[in-house]
């Protein structure tokens, strides 16, 4: 039986194998792997890009104190990106899950529609969560937007939950008993952030310092965007990427603040559209970006 | 010689209810074409499963008849030089034109024989734009921001006329003979003809018929020896996500059964897409019946991975039932005021009391005003958080377990009711009028700060609100003041004038001119236009009733002409004419005198029976009199006559053939 390190390892070797490039996580606090740059800003062009890579995935809301056994705070997304998907990427994924010990032919898999969107980005795509014994495994969605900006090459988004997975695998009814490796199970590692985050996600974030942070991150994220002038000469030095951390920054705070019950149902609709109006700003930035780098490319390296 | 023709669409995986209803657009489409395009054929069927659309066409002519193709050009006045250009225009001789005489003189014509194109070559050209002419709900795009938009990519097409291939390709993807298995169960590579093309499918794992696998279902389901809960939704899902469908039985540890059925039934069905399973006396039995989309569970692997999730599920519903259990729905009010209901409305504990203040005004007694005080309690729970579609339900089973009586729990279970035109209305009278004062509220709430539905957007569902209301009022029997409780908002009332509208006309399947006819007369009351729409759908096959109909919309006409819009005084029977204008106005005075406190059948009938002396006042009296004083009189008779006689319906709204 794998333990928890070794199914990501099987994992990310299958992907490799499959020329995508594995990348380590984004340190910073992301909802969910789609937010990392290697995502949201690499599915934007013409280029193609294959990636894969590990993402802790905070959303404070879900957090349980660490007694719920299928409830994290954080949990680890495997995301892979297939830009442009290929053909028979269904069946590679399939493959990958034999690549951990998944014998299909003993166990009933289903495509069940689940469209995904993510406000906050201006982004949406349609696919399905894939369900393996009655278990949602994966969410697999081919991305049609991102920033509000309809994408050149459909990129395939696979996108793996971990703890789920090996739990499946190692008959475990809790995720905490889920063996990580190294003689230590899921609990050792990692119980301490989910009591202690919930306690601070849930009781004691100051809702006050929060807003303000919100708003602090804000302001730089559109303070550099109305400094980007598609006009400027030397635009490839402009802190776009930068620009981006502040606005992943707001969109955590938003999490965090909606789960200490700071944002109320209609209010939540607000504060979205400030975050997504940064987003797609950003998104439409970092296209014209590009664009111009790929303008400024040598001839012979422009295909 | 006529062929059959086979094309099967391959695509990953579309969502089940879609399936159905778009397989049907495609069928229409093929045989539309085959009609359009003289090929002759009909669609013997169409069937589908998750990953294919398939359409089998039989009688196919090989090659379309030769026509004959008659245009009409310049008139032979016009010369020479105009034949000849008209000619070449044509591709004909210009000796070979013929000519045609109209009425308005000799005109040259040209016949061109069409020879009928093989089929193939049309099918070539044609299947790829009948593919993409299904109008499916959502599309995507997967070979690029320009390419073909379809429900999920194209990943195969099988098309053939007989033994041969019609060849064509859309988005990366060329027709062939080769299909595909079950992903599992089957080949990838699986090469048909048509008349092997549904066996071939079945030893690949797939069975193509819809019939057959809803059939396979309901067998392996009796074959496990268990009676589920019938449920045909969960059906027509599970035989729409399965392409070889088999059933297993899974069971639960009966300590769950102490929580409701209810929040067990929506975890089952809603989350899991399993089958409950019914005890011999009817209750829940810790057992249930899961679909797998492959032949077999050899290892008893994929019940124990369905088992493992179930247990899960139930466990989080249990741990929220229980810390729900440590704050009672009534202590739970004042937490409402940190739920924000909408940030220009207010909390959910505003929302309450505007609800309570509603149901007082509706006239409702102590266990109405308690279930509006308790309803919107459970939003706090985390039951509800996490099971966001039993809200209602779950603070209905609160308040029961809670000690509440029966008037008060049942309300509060069923006060979002109906969810649709098809579900019920709240089953006792105070869940009816919380339901209405639920739904009043945030109709009034929505349209006092401008979020007012347009065209496809209703965020807050007014809409199905406002028909909710509608309903309610209507089969709960409750003669209440719908206009006088929209408080004088005029955009309201045209809202909700339109869903009394909906409601009638296409729920209740009134004729559309006699729900405005009655609509016009005054919709304060729905119970009361309900009668008045029966009593009018019962006279209106009488002789006399639609030729009045026909007088009235004349009458008004007459007024409108002479601008006579104003009060215009009383009749003056001095000034009558004897004979049939005096008549009429005996006959008026005398229906009127039976119209006081008679059902509006007979009222309606009596009205009727006033044609006659209306038809002769109009053939033989001249309204438009030059005697001014008599020409107002008669106005005054008309306008009276319309004014009295139009409470139950406005009669000029009936359309008739007179």
């Amino acid at each position: 039986m794998d333990s928890y390190q070794e199914i990501i390892f099987k994992l990310k070797k299958y992907w490799s194998d499959r020329d995508c490039i594995i990348q380590e996580p984004y340190d910073l606090e992301v909802g969910a792997g789609t937010m990392c740059p290697e995502t949201f800003l690499r599915v934007l062009g013409p280029k193609p890009y294959r990636v894969a890579y590990v993402q802790p995935s905070r959303r404070p809301a879900d957090g349980r104190y660490g007694e719920n056994p299928n409830r994290l705070y954080k949990h680890m997304q495997l995301q892979v990106i297939l830009k442009p998907a290929p053909a028979d990427v269904i069946e590679q994924y399939l493959g990958s899950l034999g690549a951990i010990g998944i014998d299909l032919r003993k166990h009933d898999i289903k495509f069940e529609e689940d469209n995904w969107e993510a406000p906050t980005l201006g982004a949406w795509g349609v696919g399905w969560q894939v369900m393996l014994d009655g278990l949602e495994i994966t969410q697999f969605t081919y991305f049609q937007q991102c920033g509000g900006i309809d994408l050149d090459l459909v990129p395939a988004e696979l996108t793996y939950g971990l703890e789920r997975l090996a739990a499946f695998l190692q008959f475990k009814d809790s995720i905490y008993d889920v063996e990580w490796g190294g003689g230590a199970s899921y609990r050792d590692v990692r119980f301490n952030d989910e009591l202690q985050f919930s306690v601070y996600n849930f009781e004691m974030a100051n809702v006050e310092t929060l807003w303000k942070l919100f708003e602090l991150h804000e302001g730089e994220a559109a303070r550099l965007l109305r400094l980007f002038d598609p006009k400027l000469s030397d635009k490839s030095r402009f802190p776009l990427l930068p620009t981006y951390e502040h606005v992943l920054k707001c969109s955590h705070l938003f999490n965090t603040l909606d789960a200490r019950g700071a944002i109320s149902v209609t209010e939540r609709v607000a504060v979205i559209a400030r975050v997504r109006k940064l987003a797609v700003g950003l998104a439409g930035a970092w296209m014209d970006q590009q664009n111009a780098d790929a303008a400024t490319e040598p001839a012979e390296a422009v295909q | 010689m006529s062929l059959p023709f086979l094309l099967e669409i391959g695509t990953e995986e579309i969502p089940d209810w879609m399936i159905e209803p778009w397989l049907e657009q495609l069928r229409f489409h093929v045989q539309g074409m085959l009609d359009g395009k003289s090929l002759g054929g009909s669609v013997s069927w169409a069937e589908a499963t998750p990953r294919r659309l398939a359409v089998r066409a039989d009688h196919v002519v090989e090659r379309q008849v030769n026509s004959r193709k008659t245009s009409r050009g310049p008139a032979v006045s016009e010369g020479e030089t105009a034949k000849i250009r008209f000619a070449e225009s044509m591709g004909v001789r210009a000796e070979d034109l013929a000519t045609i005489q109209t009425p308005k003189g000799a005109y040259f014509i040209a016949h061109k024989e069409i020879s009928g194109k093989p089929a193939a070559e049309i099918l070539t050209s044609e299947i790829p734009k009948v593919i993409l002419r299904i109008l499916w709900p959502k599309t995507m795009y997967w070979t690029g921001k320009n390419g073909p938009r379809f429900i999920r990519p194209i990943r195969w097409i099988v098309a053939l006329l007989g033994g041969e291939v019609v060849h064509f390709g859309i988005a990366d993807v060329e027709s062939g003979n080769v299909s595909v298995g079950h992903r599992q169960l089957g080949a990838a590579h699986v090469p048909v003809t048509i008349d092997t093309y549904e066996s071939k499918l079945r030893e690949n794992g797939v069975i193509l018929s819809a019939a057959e696998r809803r059939a396979k279902i309901e067998k392996d389901i009796e074959n496990l020896g268990v009676r589920i809960k019938p449920d045909t939704a969960l059906l027509e899902t599970l035989v729409y996500l399965t392409e070889y469908p088999t059933a297993i039985q899974g069971s639960f540890d009966p300590e769950f059964l102490k929580l409701p059925a209810e929040v067990l039934v929506t975890v089952m069905r809603h989350h899991q897409r399993y089958f409950s399973v019914e005890s011999a006396d009817g209750t829940l039995a810790p057992k249930f019946v899961a679909i797998m989309n492959t032949s077999a569970d050899p290892d008893g692997l994929v019940r124990l991975g369905n088992e493992r999730v179930l247990r899960a599920r139930f466990n989080d519903a249990r741990f929220f039932w229980e810390t729900d259990q440590k704050k009672k729905l009534a202590d739970r009010v004042a937490d409402l005021a940190h739920v924000t209901f909408q940030a220009k409305l207010g909390s959910y504990l505003e929302k309450t009391e505007r609800m309570i203040a509603l149901v007082k005004e509706l006239h409702g007694d102590h266990a109405a005003i308690r279930a509006a005080q308790l309803s919107k309690c459970d939003l706090t729970t985390e039951l509800v958080k996490e099971f966001t579609e039993l809200q209602g339900v779950v603070g209905g089973l609160y308040a029961r377990v809670q000690g509440e009586p029966d008037e008060v729990w049942q309300a509060i279970y069923d006060h979002y009711k109906p969810a649709s035109m098809e579900d019920s209305i709240p089953r006792n009278h105070a869940g009816q009028l919380v339901s209405i004062a639920d739904k009043l509220d945030t109709l009034l709430g929505c349209f006092k700060i401008g979020l007012i539905p347009t065209g496809s957007r209703d965020p807050f569902a007014l809409r199905r609100a406002a028909q909710g209301v509608v309903k309610i009022l209507v089969e709960g029997e409750l003669r209440l003041p719908v206009r006088k409780l929209l408080g004088g908002d005029a955009k309201l009332e045209e809202f909700v004038l339109d869903r009394v509208r909906y409601y009638f006309k296409d729920i209740r399947g009134f004729k559309y001119d006699e729900v405005n006819a009655v609509l016009a007369s005054g919709w304060d009351d729905l119970v009361d236009v309900e009668e008045r729409l029966v009593a009018i759908q019962a006279v209106r096959p009488t002789e006399d009733f639609e030729p009045l109909a026909a007088s009235f919309k004349r009458i008004q006409n007459i007024l409108k002409q002479a601008q006579f819009t104003g009060n215009g005084g009383m009749i003056d029977a001095a000034l009558l004419e004897p004979g049939p204008e005096a008549d009429l106005y005996n006959e008026f005075q005398n229906v009127r005198g039976t119209l006081a406190n008679q059902p509006y059948r007979p009222a309606l009938e009596s009205i009727a029976s006033l044609r006659p002396k209306v038809d002769l006042f109009f053939d033989k009296v001249l309204v438009n009199a030059p005697d001014a004083k008599i020409r107002q009189n008669r106005l005054i008779l008309l306008q009276t006559l319309l004014k009295e006689f139009s409470t139950i319906a406005d009669f000029s709204e009936i359309v008739t053939n007179a």
